[in-house]
């Protein structure tokens, strides 16, 4: 399940009616690499993931992806569609469709946005399922599962994607702490298949332990970049130092 | 003051019943296209297409504006007189017609609200995972606005299939017309419209009771 592409983000910018909340953001991802994204409350980083499938709509900034390149000044419907088609996203919240089953939580896209049949998605759900540890709840609507387990849904709904890039927008945030350990887990060994992933996450042991790079974030920009290593013991920049701090 | 003419109602009950069809009929056709309009409309209204939306807004106006004996009038009596083609509109027809019209035009109102009040997240978990917006609508927001939706749609049917009764000014013998014609036969006219108000409202009670299981049924992604 190696991701093939790499991404390249360049002069990414998004306001809020007068509030910028990019600020000309570029950033390379490697395939497989896996970066995580931290920084304080309100500095962008959400914005910055929701900005890369647009489920914000960039002001200005190009995206590529492999041999897919959208610009944020000329882009089409079709373009949005395949960008979509080639991420996917994992919801602080799950978002996980009301309606459907945990199975059918993973089969929907499957079948509808990827085209296979239904026997084969159910197939796919299966490993999925068995995967995340969700095989006894496959049948469960959202409403009856917890809020770890919904979770473990939304990254299968995600992982089922094969996407190039898969997006994490603080994914443990919404969690009762009980349910942190496993949710973390099961992103440790989608991060062990080498798939690219973008992490905006609070949780700092778990960035140290998987992450090849930790981007820090600061009113709307990238403040400093680094490993794991060199970022958390290290930080050169004052903002990095006061958030560490805060955080540590 | 006299007594009821018991025996009366009770002969008079199986040649009413015998018209609950044509009533049923009216009311279940009228209703099916009614909920296709009204959600062709409610969606238009939430995604608001150019020129489009200026009619289904007029539309929405004209129909929820004007009583619907007016309407069916317009259609019955009116709409022959300069659509030639027209000439040939039975009673049934433009009644369904009316009804259909009329009732899609509060309907799209309340499947709009019920689809405002899906959650965001699942617009944006559709819209995520590379769904059309086709696809998105039809999968995951409609169904879930049906939820929501369907106790005041029913609503909506019960007044439809009372609504059916209008189609008697229409020249239509269906139930309502049917009592009438007996009442001024027999000069029984309490006796007579007892009885049709009795069955009419056994009909909607019978629905009320279709209507429990249809939201035990939409409700079932909901129960813990």
């Amino acid at each position: 399940m190696t991701s093939a592409s790499a991404i390249s983000i360049t002069g990414l910018n998004k306001a809020f009616g007068d509030t910028s909340v990019l600020k000309d953001i570029s950033l390379e991802i490697a395939p497989g690499e896996r970066v995580v994204v931290i920084g304080p409350s309100g500095t962008g980083k959400s914005t910055l993931l929701r900005c890369l499938n647009f489920l914000d709509r960039p002001d200005a900034g190009v995206i590529r992806l492999g041999d897919l390149t959208v610009d944020a000044k000329t882009v089409s419907h079709a373009d949005i569609l395949a960008l979509r088609r080639r991420t996917s996203f994992v919801f602080q919240n799950y978002a996980l469709f009301a309606n459907k089953t945990a199975r059918e939580n993973i089969m929907q896209a499957l079948i509808t946005v990827k085209g296979q049949s239904k026997a084969d998605a159910y197939t796919r759900a299966a490993a999925i399922l068995d995967e995340t540890g969700l095989t006894k709840r496959a049948d469960a609507y959202p409403a009856a599962l917890s809020g770890g387990q919904q979770q473990r849904v939304g990254i299968g709904r995600a992982m089922a994607l094969d996407a190039d890039l898969m997006l994490f927008d603080e994914p443990t945030s919404a969690l009762d702490p009980e349910w942190v350990g496993e949710v973390l887990d099961l992103m440790r060994r989608v991060a062990e298949k080498r798939q690219t992933m973008l992490i905006v996450t609070h949780e700092m042991q778990f960035a140290r332990e998987i992450a090849d790079r930790i981007l820090f974030m600061s009113d709307g920009q990238i403040v400093e970049q680094g490993p794991p290593e060199q970022l958390l013991e290290n930080p050169q920049d004052k903002r990095t130092k006061a958030f560490l701090r805060r955080v540590a | 003051m006299r007594a009821l003419d018991l025996e009366y109602m009770w002969d008079l009950l199986p040649v009413l019943i015998g018209y609950i069809p044509l009533t049923l009929f009216m009311a279940l056709i009228g209703m099916a296209c009614a909920l296709v309009l009204a959600s062709f409309m409610a969606v238009e209204r939430i995604f608001r297409v150019p020129v489009l939306d200026l009619f289904v807004r007029l539309f929405i106006s004209f129909f929820r504006g004007t009583p619907l004996l007016v309407q069916l009038f317009l259609f019955y009596y009116g709409l022959p007189q300069v659509l030639s083609f027209l000439t040939s509109i039975n009673g049934v027809t433009a009644t369904i017609m009316g009804l259909t019209l009329h009732f899609s035009a509060y309907m799209a109102e309340s499947i709009r609200a019920a689809i405002l009040g899906v959650d965001r997240s699942q617009w944006e978990a559709s819209q995520a995972v590379g769904m059309t917006q086709f696809q998105m609508m039809s999968q995951i927001i409609l169904p879930q606005a049906a939820r929501v939706a369907a106790p005041t749609l029913v609503n909506y049917f019960i007044d439809m299939i009372k609504g059916t009764s209008l189609a008697f000014t229409l020249g239509v013998t269906e139930l309502m017309g049917a009592t009438q014609k007996e009442a001024a036969g027999s000069f029984l006219y309490f006796e007579a419209f007892l009885v049709v108000a009795a069955i009419y409202w056994i009909i909607v009670e019978a629905l009320a009771f279709v209507q429990r299981h249809l939201e035990i049924y939409l409700n079932k992604a909901h129960a813990r």
